[in-house]
């Protein structure tokens, strides 16, 4: 169908039709540092969000077969600091603390002594690589019901050796694959790889996964949430 | 709504030229959207491959590109994944509205690539690259056009589903499962960035030959003097 129209008319229609595209330039907000860093901010918690929502607690990680394994010659050792806090490993224990009904020093045996779990599952790191390895471990989730800690509680943080820290939201620490672990390759923890004890959780980064623990607390509040987080990584990272 | 063909007057009463409404409000505006976040998520993506610029292992590490940090946007990865996670959700939202849009209108018709577009398609290959005669024009958009966008919607798709399957291989296992695994999923999704910069490249060479009256149609939705007559 063909209409008549007059260039003038033509010509402001056409600049109206160019405002039209205003709402562009709001993306123009990320150029301005004052603006930058909050949005950004706001897209991280966002995409937290999602990810704390799409979790299922019934959903397993891929588990393979010992002949998909990384060879432990390969199995990257990463650190912050140093990769050995020189842990006297007869003194240590695990201080638990906060919203629980059996707090104190908890020595390694007592960890050992709750059924052990092997899995063999995929550790992806934020960097981008990943590596599949083999470890062995308590449940958190039988631990933290074997200190009486409250299930209904937001976080289960923690603290280590080498003064890097961490915090895990509940539904990931009852997760069944979330393992207080102390074997890899079906050896003890080496050195290297955070022993005695550490966090081993296949449904998370390899950030959050912690070594060298020393202290454990079961709380609401969080004062800091992870070494990597504070300084601006994310907080949920849930795979 | 606009007249979809106006012939345009002089002041005085003669006429001077036909113009076409080519490109609704809603498709200009996630064309611009999400050219930008493209922009950025290719920018950011690259800083995230910084971090591990390798697909084999990391124990030992062999260094794929050195892609320089000057060509990346963030500064570090955790700057870099702060704009990556933040503009895939304006890349996401632009993407979705624009597919509904278009197939709710009825709009898509002028740039999906069908199989009566297939005998098209060799004709303007050989104009564009071959000396060969100029096919007339009776569309707004041609068949190679209609192929190369289609494609182009088609490696969007892919770069969400890859990235999906990288950023969350437990909870979307089964997508990750699909590509080979995790390890593989960062590996396509990598190569489908390259195959949307390769199209990007086409494209922009493409908006050039083509004119300014061209180029404005995707500002203002109007092209003055189409070669094609009114519909």
């Amino acid at each position: 169908m063909v209409t008549r129209s007059y260039q003038s008319k033509f010509k402001r229609m056409n600049r109206r039709e160019l405002l039209k595209l205003a709402p562009v330039l709001a993306l123009g907000a990320f150029a301005i540092p004052k603006f930058r860093s909050p949005f950004l901010k706001t897209g991280l918690t966002f995409s937290d969000w999602v990810s704390a929502h799409i979790f299922r607690n019934g959903h397993l990680a891929t588990t393979f077969a010992d002949s998909e394994l990384t060879p432990f010659s390969k199995f990257p050792i990463n650190g912050y600091d140093v990769d050995d806090p020189q842990i006297d490993f007869d003194k240590w224990t695990l201080a638990v603390d906060g919203a629980v009904q059996k707090p104190g020093d908890y020595k390694l045996a007592q960890i050992q002594a709750l059924p052990k779990f092997l899995q063999n599952t995929r550790h992806v790191c934020v960097e981008g690589w990943d590596v599949i390895g083999r470890f062995g471990g308590a449940r958190l989730s039988d631990y933290l019901k074997m200190i009486g800690a409250d299930l209904s509680a937001k976080y289960v943080t923690v603290e280590c050796a080498d003064d890097y820290y961490e915090s895990l939201d509940m539904e990931t620490a009852l997760h069944a694959q979330t393992l207080l672990c102390y074997e890899m390759y079906d050896q003890p923890l080496s050195r290297a790889h955070g022993a005695p004890l550490r966090l081993q959780i296949p449904t998370k980064v390899g950030y959050k996964q912690a070594k060298y623990l020393t202290t454990l607390k079961v709380t609401n509040v969080l004062e800091r949430v992870g070494y990597w987080e504070d300084q601006g990584y994310s907080e949920f990272y849930g795979l | 709504m606009h007249e979809a063909v106006l012939e345009i007057m002089s002041d005085k009463g003669d006429a001077i030229t036909t113009a076409v409404y080519e490109h609704p409000l809603v498709v200009r505006l996630c064309h611009w959207l999400n050219a930008i976040s493209l922009f950025v998520l290719a920018g950011s993506g690259l800083q995230i491959f910084r971090a591990f610029p390798s697909f084999g292992p990391k124990v030992p590490q062999h260094v794929l590109i050195d892609w320089p940090k000057a060509y990346a946007i963030g500064g570090w990865l955790g700057g870099a994944l702060q704009w990556h996670l933040t503009f895939m959700w304006i890349y996401l939202a632009t993407g979705l509205i624009y597919c509904a849009y278009q197939l709710f209108t009825g709009h898509y018709r002028q740039v999906l690539f069908v199989p009566k577009d297939i005998r098209g398609v060799w004709p303007m290959v050989r104009y564009y690259f071959f000396f060969g005669r100029k096919p007339p024009v009776t569309e707004a958009y041609n068949s190679l056009q209609k192929q190369a966008y289609t494609s182009a919607m088609g490696l969007g798709v892919m770069s969400v589903l890859t990235g999906l399957a990288i950023w969350k291989p437990v909870q979307f296992s089964w997508l990750a499962w699909m590509m080979g695994g995790f390890h593989y999923a960062r590996i396509w999704h990598f190569l489908v960035m390259w195959a949307i910069i390769a199209f990007l490249f086409g494209h922009l060479v493409m908006v050039v030959l083509h004119g300014w009256n061209n180029f404005v149609s995707m500002l203002t939705g109007w092209k003055k003097n189409p070669e094609y007559g009114p519909r």
